[in-house]
């Protein structure tokens, strides 16, 4: 079953990527790494559960980093597309 | 929450993340793109927040906290020459991220002698390898980006053989892992020889392929995080890792074949050597080159109709986007149209140039694609090269023997007269001198990128 996802979550994705023209490239990318930071998903669960004190430190190092990816990535997505509206 | 109402949440944010990257095949819808995906991450985390295993939140709290900071600073403070060692960077917090995330959960599942299903552990193993790699070698490639280490190939004898060695060695204690998840200390192993491959793996790698690289590395933090969403049955997680995924390898094809070489040429053959009957510079320059000063150049832009520039990594490096939007603002206010030609792998990262001219304010419809400007080229009154090298060098079309034989160009060269704007006759990173500066048509006017346009500026004003 998550293999029939990941699959098809991969056509959909050449089918609109191959689409974004290559001014938006630089964009793309980090736009794209602030959403692949949904590893937060997972991070959130393993600093919260408190299993073991070492899976807490985990999950804690890993909610930083991947929170990093994600506001930083969205913000600096935002900041770039923003140039790329004004004049147009 | 029910885990049947989180679950139909995740699927809105999965929806949002899909909806948001077709919302960046247009610069008019692109921001609403970006902004739909981050709605989609906020729903996401939001709704995992209410899960009812959490016991506590001060640690995810903090850990926000911190991350959201240091985050934000980042992508405030961070000049636009700069977001190819930001996008690396990035792409290596995701990997860490992802490997931790996935050993955490082993370790929760084998606790008290649990046994978890194959499916589980095969993902844990593959999320630690990709997340270790991508993390290790997104610090080199951010290192070598930021010229902390050097941007040049590092290469020593027996390199492949070690790369291989690690290669297996991975491989074989990924299966170890997967055979006996209980000993988690094999997991950390694992994580650590990954580590050493994921620096190895890119310290051969030189400055002008690192859009491959940047592309690959984001590539693959998009399937570490759909690795990691196996161990934990997240389907959001995969959906959204293997969207990324896609997205890095697509990138990965346009710049190799926007170089004329394989992937495997990039990562591990480093650069063909110039072939034997190749010139040297001497032979190729001597006398031919005609070099020429800001005031001669003012003097051909004021008769010129169609000016193409063609802006390469010496842009960024000189900081010039915005003396290059005004030198083009210029000549557009005396009738004369101005393009811009971008090359594919111009720059550090896919679409450099084109962040770096948004930036100065210039309108995307004046930014060309190679294919778009290459047949209307002989029309071209000036072409304009700042900062580029190998990119416009007529020896990919000419010289078969020539290591960058085949690599598509901008044929500048076809122009009525070319003027390019560099610091001396130095190659580029192919090492092999370029013919097109000792054409007949071709004038070299040498310095500092920013300050010759500052003194075309000046010198048009004048007349």
């Amino acid at each position: 079953m998550s293999l029939t996802i990941f699959v098809l979550a991969i056509f959909v994705g050449f089918e609109i990527i191959t689409k974004i023209p290559p001014t938006l490239h630089t964009p793309l990318m980090s736009g794209s790494n602030a959403i692949s930071g949904i590893t937060l998903v997972g991070a959130v669960l393993s600093a919260g559960t408190q299993q073991t004190v070492l899976t807490t430190v985990l999950g804690f190092l890993a909610v930083i980093f991947a929170t990093i990816n994600v506001v930083g990535g969205f913000m600096v997505t935002n900041r770039m597309l923003e140039m790329f509206k004004k004049k147009s | 929450m029910p885990t049947s109402l989180i679950n139909i949440g995740y699927l809105v944010a999965a929806v949002l993340f899909i909806l948001g990257l077709k919302g960046l095949t247009h610069p008019r819808t692109a921001v609403r793109g970006n902004l739909m995906g981050a709605v989609g991450m906020l729903i996401a985390v939001l709704l995992t927040l209410t899960d009812r295993q959490i016991v506590s939140y001060q640690w995810i709290l903090l850990g926000f906290v911190i991350g959201a900071a240091v985050g934000a600073v980042l992508a405030i403070k961070i000049q636009m020459t700069a977001m190819p060692e930001l996008v690396a960077l990035f792409n290596g917090f995701g990997g860490a991220a992802s490997a931790l995330v996935a050993g955490a959960a082993l370790i929760e599942k084998t606790y008290g002698g649990g046994i978890p299903l194959l499916q589980l552990t095969i993902a844990t193993a593959a999320s630690g390898l990709i997340g270790a790699v991508t993390f290790w070698g997104s610090l080199v490639a951010f290192g070598k980006l930021q010229g902390l280490i050097s941007e040049n190939a590092i290469l020593f004898p027996g390199q492949q053989a070690l790369n291989a060695l690690l290669g297996a060695a991975c491989l074989a204690l990924a299966i170890l892992v997967v055979l006996d998840p209980s000993q988690t200390t094999l997991y950390w192993v694992l994580v650590g020889v990954a580590s050493i491959l994921g620096v190895l793996l890119v310290i051969p790698i030189g400055g002008a392929d690192m859009p491959v690289v940047v592309a690959l590395l984001n590539s693959y933090s998009g399937l570490a995080a759909a690795a990691t969403g196996f161990v934990l049955s997240n389907n959001v997680l995969i959906i959204t890792g293997s969207l990324v995924g896609a997205s890095g390898i697509i990138l990965t094809q346009i710049m190799c074949k926007a170089m004329n070489r394989s992937l495997t040429n990039v990562l591990f053959g480093v650069m063909a050597p110039a072939g034997e009957g190749s010139a040297t510079a001497d032979e190729v320059y001597a006398g031919k080159v005609k070099s020429a000063t800001p005031e001669e150049v003012a003097l051909l832009f004021d008769a010129a109709r169609r000016v193409v520039i063609v802006p390469g990594y010496g842009m960024a490096v000189s900081q010039a986007q915005h003396p290059v939007a005004s030198l083009a603002a210029l000549l557009e206010s005396r009738g004369i149209t101005v393009e811009y030609a971008i090359h594919p792998v111009a720059g550090r990262m896919p679409g450099h140039m084109n962040v770096l001219l948004a930036e100065a304010d210039v309108p995307y419809e004046a930014l060309k694609d190679m294919d778009e400007i290459n047949p209307t080229m002989d029309q071209v009154d000036v072409a304009l090269v700042i900062g580029a090298n190998d990119v416009v060098n007529p020896l990919a079309r000419t010289d078969p023997s020539s290591p960058i034989a085949g690599m598509p160009i901008i044929d500048v060269d076809k122009a009525k007269t070319v003027v390019i704007i560099k610091r001396s006759l130095s190659p580029g990173f192919a090492g092999i001198p370029n013919p097109l500066f000792a054409m007949d048509n071709a004038l070299m006017l040498f310095g500092d990128g920013k300050k010759m346009v500052l003194d075309i500026i000046a010198a048009l004003k004048e007349t």
